[in-house]
């Protein structure tokens, strides 16, 4: 097979180009511990409103400036603990994510910072963020789940 | 006296009656999708409501579908029809039944479908939303357009190998060859959707089974879901390798690249789709990480294609006399649509593949997915990139199938189009790139949320789409003008059919490429070294299964 002198230059610079990224990628994801909210821990997701820790969400510390959240969504709801849907975290604090769905799908965003999850009905979605900068962030879903799906909201303030 | 102008189809009257039958239903779906599109962009702007009692998401599910599948499959295979009958010869009594069967069976799919999501038993979206579950005509219809569009594919694949049989040791028609592959694709990855609808989603909302495994359905969903924006993106990569030299008055810079690209496509197109569950908590990090490299592979047959069409433009100005390094661009027929609109799309690819390689990377994806972000992507590729291709193909293609001509006003007419559309989807999609990488989530009407400052700020960037998608509707009602013009008022002669030749010294293709048990073979090969495990371990970790939901 005949190539052209540029093309196979070309062929080659995007093909290195390509093993660069990818081998970025995979290093920042094993190595650094950068992976994507993959916890594959199971719950029975008619039950886990009665199921700890969903039957008591809400923010609780767990360590020198180290907190538990549990988030239970449901349609058309966060429950965060809070009456008021407002969360407060202290500025610098590493916070352990923990949600989960008790009917459809849903998103668990929190506007302007890398918590993103989607949340299945029948698992436990992780993560753990420390929250560096003071602010008011609002958590919605980003997963379609019916005619209320853009009034799911809760808010997170880091708070110094 | 006057002078009578024949008429002259380019290809066998039967063939071009059936390619534009398809092109019928493509050009109406596209005016229902696009107004609807519209009115989702009205609504997001926050000072709109939509008339009529319809909501957002069930709007929103019309628009998905309508373009999504109905406006690319039908267009998609109607073009393949014409071109095959074009290069390989007219199709045989047997294999045009086989094709209006499967016709018939897409649209009165289509048909079933609408109905079902017109009296809102069916808001689900096009990718289904399990636990969510619609009416069961909703999924019928869509099997009916998924098993349509097979028998399509057999006829295709029937033509092909009686060409190969008519021509021994012959050098297959390229055009045939490449609609072949992606037909290939698309009958191995709808296979999953199609296991999806009748194992899961048709038992459950007939009420005989109970539960449903959601992240089997999703996984089983996205395993077709990736190949489905390849579907797309191949028939655009065909016309520009195939068809757009002829129209620029040069040749095919190597058949051999054309068709190892088509293979590589086929190759790394299917085993892919945990890209788009990366934030899916139930699969293994290490076959995320697998499958986002069999993603990223794509690049290579992407960066051979842009090589071979921008060689294919240079080589060509530089034979009419563009000097220097740039010269040749100027020597480019820019006031032809026939290349315009396609050249536009592919440079809006260039942005349009890296926001793709943003989307499936492992960490960058956290921060768009889900986000209208990824819907300010897709309006980049699918519907800039591969649908300016197709219009840029339904200049030439729908007069030469009825046997009219593009006159000089329908081309300045498609200049127009091609313009509005260009800076209609610029301000849209830039404006949901802008609001996603700020957090705004996508399929979600208008929400003022908590009221807290940062989603408050996102206005004005849905009042720009609002701007965007109201441009992009003039540009649809001028492009259904056009197809009107030309489908029945055009003046009546002969339109060409653009095949490019081979350039000379494009070299021997090698015969490997025919070999079909190879190339499916290595992509089922593939398939189940990505999939077998994860699938098994999604399979046996899996949670006790979801009752249905009716929430809208």
């Amino acid at each position: 097979m005949n190539m052209h002198k540029y093309e196979k230059i070309w062929l080659w610079f995007g093909t290195v180009t390509l093993l660069v990224f990818l081998t970025v990628v995979g290093i920042s994801a094993f190595y650094m511990g950068n992976q994507p909210p993959s916890c594959a821990v199971t719950i029975d997701p008619a039950k886990a409103a009665k199921e700890a820790p969903f039957n008591e969400p809400g923010l609780k510390q767990i360590g020198d400036n180290e907190y538990q959240l549990t988030v239970l969504a449901s349609a058309f709801h966060y429950d965060v603990g809070e009456p008021d849907g407002i969360v407060e975290i202290p500025k610098g604090a590493t916070v352990h994510i923990s949600a989960t769905t008790s009917d459809v799908i849903h998103g668990f965003e929190l506007a302007g910072t890398n918590v993103n999850m989607m949340l299945e009905p029948g698992y436990i979605s992780t993560y753990t963020n420390t929250f560096k900068n003071e602010g008011t962030f609002t958590l919605l879903c980003n997963e379609y789940c019916g005619t209320g799906h853009q009034t799911m909201a809760a808010t997170i303030k880091v708070v110094d | 006296m006057k002078k009578t102008i024949k008429s002259v189809r380019s290809i066998a009257t039967p063939d071009a009656k059936l390619a534009m039958a398809h092109m019928y239903v493509a050009f109406a779906a596209l005016f229902i999708g696009a107004t609807c599109g519209l009115l989702q962009t009205l609504e997001r702007s926050g000072k709109f409501t939509i008339p009529g009692g319809f909501n957002y998401y069930q709007i929103l599910t019309v628009h998905g579908v309508m373009l999504g599948l109905v406006l690319t499959t039908f267009f998609i295979l109607g073009f393949m029809l014409a071109a095959q009958s074009k290069t390989a010869g007219s199709y045989s009594k047997g294999e045009l039944r086989l094709a209006w069967t499967g016709f018939w069976m897409m649209t009165v799919g289509v048909v079933v479908t609408s109905y079902f999501i017109l009296i809102n038993k069916a808001t689900v979206l096009y990718t289904f939303y399990a636990p969510m579950m619609a009416h069961p005509g909703f999924y019928i219809g869509l099997v009916l357009v998924i098993v349509g569009s097979w028998l399509i594919g057999f006829t295709v694949f029937k033509r092909h190998s009686r060409w190969r049989k008519e021509n021994p040791g012959k050098k297959t028609p390229l055009l045939s060859y490449m609609a072949v592959i992606t037909l290939v694709m698309w009958q191995i990855a709808t296979l999953g959707v199609a296991a999806s609808v009748l194992i899961q989603f048709l038992p459950m909302s007939l009420g005989i089974t109970e539960t449903i495994d959601v992240l089997v359905s999703r996984t089983l969903f996205w395993y077709f879901g990736h190949p489905l924006v390849y579907f797309w993106l191949l028939p655009a990569y065909m016309a520009w390798y195939a068809i757009i030299p002829k129209i620029i008055g040069g040749k095919i810079f190597s058949d051999t690249l054309a068709r190892l690209s088509f293979v590589l496509l086929l190759l790394f197109s299917i085993p892919v789709g945990f890209h788009h569950q990366l934030t899916e908590p139930g699969i293994d990090p290490f076959w995320k990480y697998i499958q986002v490299i069999l993603t990223m592979l794509v690049v290579i047959p992407s960066l051979m294609t842009a090589f071979s069409l921008f060689a294919t433009f240079e080589a060509r100005g530089r034979e009419l006399g563009g000097k220097g390094l740039f010269g040749w661009v100027k020597k480019m027929p820019w006031k032809d649509v026939r290349f315009l609109a396609p050249f536009i799309g592919m440079v809006l690819f260039i942005p349009g593949g890296a926001g793709g390689i943003i989307n499936a990377s492992n960490q960058m994806n956290q921060v768009v997915h889900n986000t209208i972000w990824v819907t300010g992507h897709f309006h980049l590729t699918a519907a800039t990139t591969v649908i300016l291709t197709f219009f840029g193909i339904a200049y030439w293609l729908i007069p030469s199938l009825t046997g009219r001509k593009l006159t000089a006003s329908l081309n300045r007419w498609g200049i127009i189009q091609t313009i509005v559309w260009t800076v209609g989807m610029l301000i849209m999609s830039g404006a949901m790139h802008w609001q996603g990488l700020l957090g705004g989530p996508r399929r979600s009407a208008y929400s003022e949320y908590a009221g807290n400052a940062d989603t408050m700020a996102w206005g004005p960037y849905q009042m720009a789409q609002a701007v965007g998608g109201t441009i992009l509707f003039i540009g649809m009602v001028i492009m259904i003008v056009i197809f009107i013009r030309l489908a029945f008022f055009a003046p009546k002669g002969e339109e060409e059919f653009p095949v490019a030749t081979l350039s000379h010294d494009a070299g021997e293709t090698p015969k490997v490429f025919e070999n079909w048990k190879l190339w499916i073979g290595i992509t089922l090969l593939l398939i189940l070294f990505a999939y077998t495990i994860p699938f098994i371990d999604i399979i046996q970790n899996a949670p006790p299964g979801s009752p249905g939901f009716k929430l809208y």
